[in-house]
């Protein structure tokens, strides 16, 4: 691949983003990404649909989306029209998609493949630090609230690491209340016993940021616009209270799932992207009244794309790249990157234009100020936020 | 003489807990380890003792309690074997193949897709709950740690194998070597099938050797990092080419057409070596055998290996030949074993919390997937390791979420009633009579004197009781004025119980 290409797409590239040491300013609050796992590989060609390329027709005779329900972006590719609660924030310039997000050598396990993402480690390389928490590897970050994660899903691992203090909850109540039931244990000693130490020192995480969190939660503002889906819905509507109760977390984490379409797709994924808009729009409302908009980064993120021929039973197959969303009220909206080509691909897949870990070191950077490239040679930013 | 007691044995036993404990120590042997010593060592060697457990140990001399505990160690499974472990490869990967088929034809069919049973996952379900039961109701306790131990260091998983009679029968070489010989054990595992699958033996050929398993032989099973260079990872991977499996059972199959009969250069080492060379000369160098009694050490003894300690046990351990009995036995007799500042100095794994508190309380749990949905909750699924350098366990096993998942899991086992809820509704326990449902619904803190604690309890002296649930003084304070189903409550939802 040209490392080049991605550049055609972005526009300009900043390389030397000036480094906004956004810890150095303890008065201003973390920005705070906003991780949404897409689970079990979403299609993205059906997704950003390539409209005009008749390669697609081929390879997507029955799934394809036809013509006259593809909300067109540009003369080459469009929104699926299941996205198109999400024209408002396109339209207001705020909505940036990065097109053809994968990584080398791709690995097509679930398992294997998140991990690779969730570590932003090499195809062939196994970490066991999530790459939030190694991209403030040698930074201090605020004390402030005892917490500098939530994680509002199952799966953890982009948080957890040491420079971290990460809580997993499915809702606040019952974080509280079970937080509760372990009352700080005011100073046992260890007595020099490192499992003790261990379990005292988790006690009083997770006392500390309960602690933090109902204090603020407790009386704190509610969401101006109602969340529909019964469990996306749900996990939006504690990310919107923790940000508008100003936890200075720098990430939440939340999921949507079953995305992993082998058979008779299109029902399945048209309902997933239609939840996935419609919440998004509807945070974004919440946010933009809160006038938290302006502190909160959206990125979307899947362990891979699917193959881009479809299978015989109407689905299709793990895959590679695939288009992925960054949302918020400091984004550059627009197209970024090279949709990969159909004329070109490799084994069946398509060929990334943009590491994965190339947008993450790019959102690491602007929105927390800190900096690694992950390992990528040759790192690049993307021209991503204002 | 063997060990062979009954699980039963905190509920049921004729001899109350009290009559147990104020037993005076010196009364079966000249120097009596006493109760508290006792507990600690099968802490360590088995999962959540029972106070019948313990007190037949109490009794001896420290010496011949450990001797006891390795006396004649089980061999095999009391479990009978899945039905499909003789089932071939290509038997199961077809009938898959079909299963899929059927699935993708039913599409959002729910009532069509419900009946359809994709046995690769069936069967891995089927040998997760099947090692769950052997763990609940094994006499020997510490062969089943020493199993886990294996499983542990030479990782395969369910997630990449994708057959289950493969790793049925790896469970099987590591419970037969579990005490036995490393030397045995080490040249098995470099022609078992499941292992063979996970680490791409079966691609390794002459012409293209894969150096997945060379690798991992070298940094994680033998050397340890640091102590090789990538060069001889390389002559490795040449040597055990042509190991591969029949594709149509899956069995070990060797290949000498596709092995590299070359000559090699490994460790400073020339020779057409084959794959049992390698073996050999791994197992002369000193490292080996440090490799693998720290990790037994941080699995038995401590959090804080003393190096001075390992290099002497790994000289005994590689002189006298690899036999694994006698170094354990080695580990259980070291001062920092006994050290009473070791009490409470290792952190429970998932299977030490859920199958020690299972079996402590004698809970009859039929169906075992709730169980292996609560391990999985903890981050420890057995056949199903995070990755090839297995669980990290130690500290890592505690973080904010799965302490309050232990939390929760042990208040759910407390209160409740069934275990089968716990896992999140099972259709199939719905339809079972009332009299096969697990545990019946009541809960542990009003049990009192009586029923699933048993005429044990009543009346014993509540210290008594958190002397043998917990290895240390409880964190949160106990009130031993309540009555003795409410004190185990409170002793299983300290802190304290997290230990071991």
């Amino acid at each position: 691949m040209d490392r080049r290409c991605f550049l055609l797409g972005a526009g300009a590239v900043s390389v030397a983003l000036a480094s906004r040491a956004a810890f150095a300013d303890q008065a201003s609050p973390p920005r705070v990404m906003l991780l949404v796992e897409l689970k079990g590989g979403n299609d993205g060609m059906n997704t950003l649909v390539p409209y005009a390329d008749a390669a697609y027709r081929e390879l997507r005779p029955s799934i394809g989306v036809a013509r006259d329900k593809v909300i067109q972006l540009d003369e080459r590719v469009g929104l699926n029209q299941k996205l198109e609660p999400l024209m408002e924030s396109w339209k207001a310039r705020d909505f940036a998609i990065v097109q053809g997000v994968g990584y080398p050598y791709p690995n097509r396990s679930h398992f294997r493949s998140i991990e690779i993402w969730d570590t932003a480690s090499a195809s062939n390389q196994t970490l066991s630090e999530g790459w939030v928490a190694r991209a403030f590897k040698g930074s201090t970050l605020g004390k402030g609230a005892g917490v500098d994660s939530i994680v509002i899903d199952t799966n953890a691992l982009p948080v957890t690491g040491p420079e971290l203090r990460t809580i997993v909850m499915q809702d606040a109540e019952n974080f509280l209340r079970a937080a509760q039931g372990m009352k700080d244990t005011g100073g046992v000693p260890d007595g020099g016993n490192p499992a003790l130490r261990r379990l005292l020192g988790v006690r009083h995480e997770v006392n500390a940021a309960a602690a933090g969190l109902r204090e603020r939660l407790q009386d704190g503002p509610a969401p101006a616009y109602a969340y529909q889906d019964p469990v996306f819905g749900r996990q939006l509507d504690l990310a919107t209270r923790i940000v508008m109760a100003r936890v200075p977390v720098v990430a939440i984490k939340v999921a949507l799932g079953g995305f992993d379409t082998h058979a008779n797709q299109v029902p399945t994924q048209e309902r997933l992207l239609g939840v996935l808009a419609a919440e998004l729009a509807v945070l974004r409302r919440n946010l933009i009244a809160a006038d938290q908009w302006k502190n909160v980064t959206v990125l979307t993120y899947s362990e891979f794309g699917r193959r881009a021929r479809q299978n015989a039973s109407g689905g299709t197959d793990h895959g590679t790249a695939a288009p992925h969303f960054v949302m918020g009220g400091r984004v550059k909206g627009g197209l970024h990157a090279a949709y990969p080509s159909l004329a070109d691909l490799q084994d069946g897949d398509m060929r990334y234009s943009v590491d994965f870990r190339t947008v993450f070191s790019t959102l690491a950077q602007g929105s927390w100020g800190v900096r690694n490239d992950f390992g990528v040679r040759q790192p690049q930013r993307l021209d991503l936020l204002a | 003489m063997t060990v062979r007691l009954d699980r039963r044995g905190f509920l049921g036993g004729a001899v109350s807990l009290s009559a147990i404990l104020s037993m005076p120590w010196t009364a079966r042997a000249a120097q009596a380890i006493g109760f508290d010593e006792a507990r600690h060592l099968l802490s360590r060697a088995s999962f959540g003792a029972t106070p019948a457990e313990i007190q037949s140990c109490a009794g001896l001399d420290y010496s011949e309690a450990v001797d006891r505990l390795l006396a004649s160690p089980r061999r095999e499974a009391l479990t009978p074997a899945p039905r499909w472990v003789n089932e071939g490869l290509k038997a199961v990967r077809e009938a898959q193949r079909d299963a899929v088929e059927k699935l993708r034809a039913a599409g959002n069919d729910k009532n069509q897709a419900a009946g359809i049973v994709r046995p690769i996952q069936e069967q891995g379900r089927e040998l997760r709950n099947w090692w769950v039961e052997e763990m609940l109701v094994t006499d020997q306790p510490l062969v089943e740690r020493m199993t886990l131990f294996w499983h542990n260091h030479f990782t395969s998983s369910l997630q990449k194998v994708r057959f289950a009679p493969a790793l049925y029968f790896q469970n099987a070489l590591f419970r037969r070597e579990a005490l036995g010989n490393f030397a045995s054990l080490l040249k098995a595992v470099a022609r078992d099938p499941a292992m063979l699958i996970y680490l791409d033996g079966v691609r390794s050929v002459a012409r293209q050797p894969n150096e997945n398993f060379g690798r991992e032989l070298l940094e994680l099973f033998t050397l340890g990092e640091g102590h090789y260079s990538e060069a001889d990872i390389k002559a490795a991977a040449r040597a055990f080419t042509g190991r591969s499996i029949d594709p149509a059972t899956g069995s070990f199959a060797e290949h000498v057409q596709q092995h590299d009969g070359g000559e090699k250069t490994f460790l400073g080492q020339t020779g057409r070596f084959d794959g049992d060379d390698i073996i050999a000369i791994l197992l002369r160098d000193p490292h080996t055998a440090e490799t693998v009694v720290r990790k037994l050490w941080l699995e038995f003894v401590s959090l804080t290996p003393d190096p001075a300690e390992i290099t002497r046990l790994a000289a005994v351990f590689r002189t006298g030949g690899y036999e694994i009995k006698p170094l354990m036995r080695a580990m259980f007799l070291l001062p920092a074993f006994r050290d009473p500042a070791n009490r409470g100095g290792l952190i429970k794994s998932p299977v030490d919390l859920i199958v020690g508190t299972v079996r402590l309380l004698g809970l009859p749990v039929p169906e075992k997937t709730g169980l292996v949905r609560m391990l999985q909750g903890l981050g420890q699924v057995p056949f199903d390791p995070p990755n090839v350098k297995g669980w990290a366990g130690g500290e890592s096993w505690i973080s904010s979420y799965t302490l309050l998942l232990r939390q929760q899991f042990l208040r759910r086992m407390i209160e409740a009633t069934t275990v089968s809820s716990m896992g999140g509704g099972n259709a199939m326990m719905q339809q079972m009579p009332p009299e096969q449902r697990p545990v019946e619904g009541r809960s542990l803190r009003d049990a009192g004197g009586e029923a699933k604690l048993g005429p044990t309890l009543s009346g014993v002296d509540p210290t008594a009781l958190l002397r043998t649930l917990l290895p240390r003084a409880p964190i949160d304070g106990v009130e031993v004025a309540a009555p003795p189903g409410a004190v185990v409550a409170q002793a299983l939802l300290d802190s304290a119980y997290q230990l071991k």
